[in-house]
């Protein structure tokens, strides 16, 4: 055989096999246009993530909402409070009467931080003493850090003789995390994020499966109500949440040695909420979803705001406005908010009243849509 | 002989009106007129696609008609859509119950569903595995059944609530002869301990064992009787001509305007012909000669085939022909 037929054969075959490439490809292309949810994910996950995390996402934090307990109630004292105002890094929200007061806050997850100015404050700024007490919640590391900076602003009140060889302005009390481990941080945040992709991802999925493969529609044909099949669907999966958040805290206790401070019984009366609002959310995607594919999807992009609006990753405090009010649609940043306050601060679900209640309604209000959008019916 | 002449307006198991599906432009059962007896079997022959599933899923409720009005064992569908639930037995097309139980723990989920007393449940699925012939494989997942034994398995949960209706969407489109008759037998055994039964199906032999048919077609009844009356009835009359070169002649009698259809059957050719001519034979013989020398020519009875051909496609009674 010569050379040439041998080279002519060669980029046919070639041409063949592109040949039937191109037609995969052309059906693959069509197929997805057809499949419309799928086609609007395309576009609209990265437009939306984009503008969402490119807009909110600032790990400078900026005017995080503080307290102040003023004990010398000096016009120097005002000065001091306004100068911190001024480095844009704080903005005093709150003021408290004792010291006790402004620790129960903390707690409580009012503000992160208070500044305690004490009785002999004038006097400090004559010794060359640190001046003052920032008392601040080091259970989030990102918010420390931006009040540890402040820890050598300058301060003159400028009555003094000569400038001022103080070595440190402030004094520093880091409540429930004095080494600033991130760990401490991440772990009960963690829980939140697995229980959201997993629960979501369960019951999307389980409804969901149950059309493709026809199970619904001989179910639908049977006395059972929509809202029993939607509570039906829920029930196991609890379990399945709660066998989850032990593994995660256990081994955040023994690995990382993550303090559990808060009584068991409110976190998991808390974990309970959590794990209820997640389900009904997948239920939700799964009157939406027509696919299991479509399901995953949308588990996904819920999950991803979770992960990065609801203070999980960054503070909360740190994102503007917008970006607040979708993080408060999310359970997890609800949840977010309680089980650190519970697992690190050692705080009660009286303390934390709003995000409960949050959750118990998100949920109640979620099963009554879910089983409404969920007709017994094919058309 | 089961009485089909007309019982008091109530005394139907099922009757619509009009009854019509659109989905947007298409429509999908137009305009149908039913009347089912109670304690029938009813059957929808058609091809794939010809609204035979979209009119049982409107008779269950399952769709919601654009248009007519549907009456379901005296309850008003859709609106009395869940009283129905109780009283029906449904099977889908698709097997529908959960590939990853067993068998008996699809029965029991199944029981458990239609509240069935507890005491009586283990002997009810007992009986229902013997009835079924799945005693042996009880325990096997109802995925790794053939099928044949899931339409046995299917039929068994369908019937667990002794329900008085029964519907059945192809349930034989994926079992072999055998098993197929075996199955019509246990048809037979419930609608005579009471049971009404609305099937449908794409296979002749099964739409003649019905007491009572509908020949349906793009969403239209084209014809509609028990088998006997409407091949007594068909309108046209049947020879068989065998011979050689039987293309050739199926090309050239189709040409006839007499001639309604024609088809090859092995060494023979069916023909249709028209019932203006009394005797095909001879008008054969006599009009065509040179078509039909040296071959064999019998007038047969008609087939439940040759309603079936007579009725749809181009010599549908209306004329519209097949909508594609």
């Amino acid at each position: 055989m010569n050379a040439p037929t041998k080279k002519a054969t060669a980029i046919n075959a070639f041409g063949q096999s592109l040949q039937r490439i191109g037609a995969i490809v052309f059906k693959e292309l069509r197929q997805l246009t057809r499949d419309r949810p799928t086609f609007g994910m395309i576009v609209m996950v990265p437009l939306i993530q984009l503008l969402l995390f490119g807009f909110a996402i600032n790990t400078n934090v900026r005017e995080l909402p503080v307290g102040v307990v003023d004990l010398s109630h000096t016009q120097t004292a005002r000065a001091l409070v306004s100068d911190l105002t001024a480095t844009q890094v704080v903005s005093f929200t709150e003021t408290y009467q004792t010291p006790k007061q402004a620790e129960d806050a903390i707690r409580r997850g009012h503000v992160h931080a208070v500044l305690v100015i004490p009785e002999d404050f004038g006097q400090r700024l004559q010794d060359q003493r640190p001046i003052a007490q920032w008392l601040i919640d080091g259970s989030d590391t990102m918010v420390s850090n931006a009040l540890l900076a402040l820890q050598q602003m300058p301060f003159a009140s400028g009555f003094e003789a000569q400038p001022s060889a103080r070595k440190n302005t402030f004094e520093i009390a880091l409540f429930f995390n004095p080494e600033r481990r991130s760990a401490i941080n991440i772990v009960p945040g963690l829980v939140a994020i697995v229980l959201t992709m997993t629960m979501v991802m369960f019951t999307s999925a389980a409804l969901v499966r149950e059309r493709e493969r026809g199970n619904l529609e001989l179910l639908i044909t049977t006395p059972v109500r929509s809202s029993e099949i939607m509570i039906g669907k829920i029930v196991p999966y609890i379990f399945v949440g709660l066998i989850q958040v032990s593994i995660i805290l256990g081994l955040g206790h023994l690995i990382f040695d993550v303090p559990i401070n808060g009584r068991l019984d409110q976190l998991v009366l808390g974990v309970f909420a959590f794990i209820s609002a997640s389900l009904t959310l997948g239920l939700l995607v799964s009157t939406i979803a027509k696919t299991q594919l479509q399901a995953m999807q949308l588990t996904v992009f819920l999950l991803i705001p979770s992960i990065l609006l609801s203070g999980f990753m960054f503070p909360y405090e740190g994102m503007p406005e917008a970006a607040q009010w979708i993080a408060e649609a999310l359970p997890a940043t609800h949840f977010i908010r309680m089980v650190r306050a519970i697992v690190l601060r050692g705080a009660t679900l009286e303390d934390l009243q709003p995000d409960l209640w949050w959750l118990i309604g998100f949920t109640v209000l979620g099963v009554i849509a879910a089983a409404s959008r969920f007709k017994k019916r094919l058309d | 002989m089961i009485d089909l002449k007309e019982p008091r307006a109530q005394d139907w198991a099922i009757e619509t009106i009009g009854m019509t599906r659109r989905f947007g432009d298409f429509v999908a059962v137009d305009q149908l007129d039913l009347r089912i007896p109670h304690k029938t079997i009813y059957g929808f022959l058609g091809p794939n696609g010809c609204g035979k599933s979209t009119s049982m899923r409107l008779i269950t409720g399952l769709l919601t008609p654009s248009a007519g009005s549907v009456r379901v064992l005296g309850m008003d569908i859709p609106e009395q859509a869940e009283l129905l639930r109780r009283r029906l037995g449904y099977m889908t097309q698709k097997f529908s119950l959960y590939d990853d139980l067993t068998v008996q723990e699809n029965l029991r989920f199944m029981a458990q569903i239609y509240n069935l007393e507890s005491r009586s449940v283990k002997q009810l699925i007992d009986s229902q595995l013997r009835r079924y012939q799945l005693n042996e494989r009880k325990t096997r997942l109802a995925g790794a059944l053939s099928g044949g034994q899931r339409q046995r398995l299917a039929l068994a949960a369908a019937t667990l609530h002794q329900p008085e209706l029964l519907i059945l969407d192809e349930p034989t489109s994926a079992v072999d002869p055998e098993n197929r008759r075996d199955f019509w037998e246990k048809l037979f055994d419930l609608c005579d301990s009471g049971t009404t039964i609305l099937v449908s199906t794409h296979y002749m032999d099964e739409a003649e064992r019905c007491h009572g048919l509908a020949i349906m077609e793009s969403g239209v009844k084209r014809a509609d009787g028990a088998p006997a009356q409407l091949m007594r009835e068909l309108g046209a009359r049947v020879v068989e001509i065998d011979g050689e070169n039987l293309r050739l002649l199926k090309q050239q009698l189709g040409e006839l305007p007499e001639v309604v259809s024609t088809a090859q059957q092995g060494t023979h050719l069916r023909v249709l012909i028209k019932e203006a001519i009394e005797d095909p034979e001879t008008w054969l013989r006599s009009v065509h000669p040179e078509l039909v020398a040296n071959r064999q020519i019998h007038t047969v009875r008609p087939s439940l085939e040759d309603v079936f051909v007579h009725c749809t496609g181009s010599n549908a009674p209306d004329g519209q022909g097949a909508r594609q």
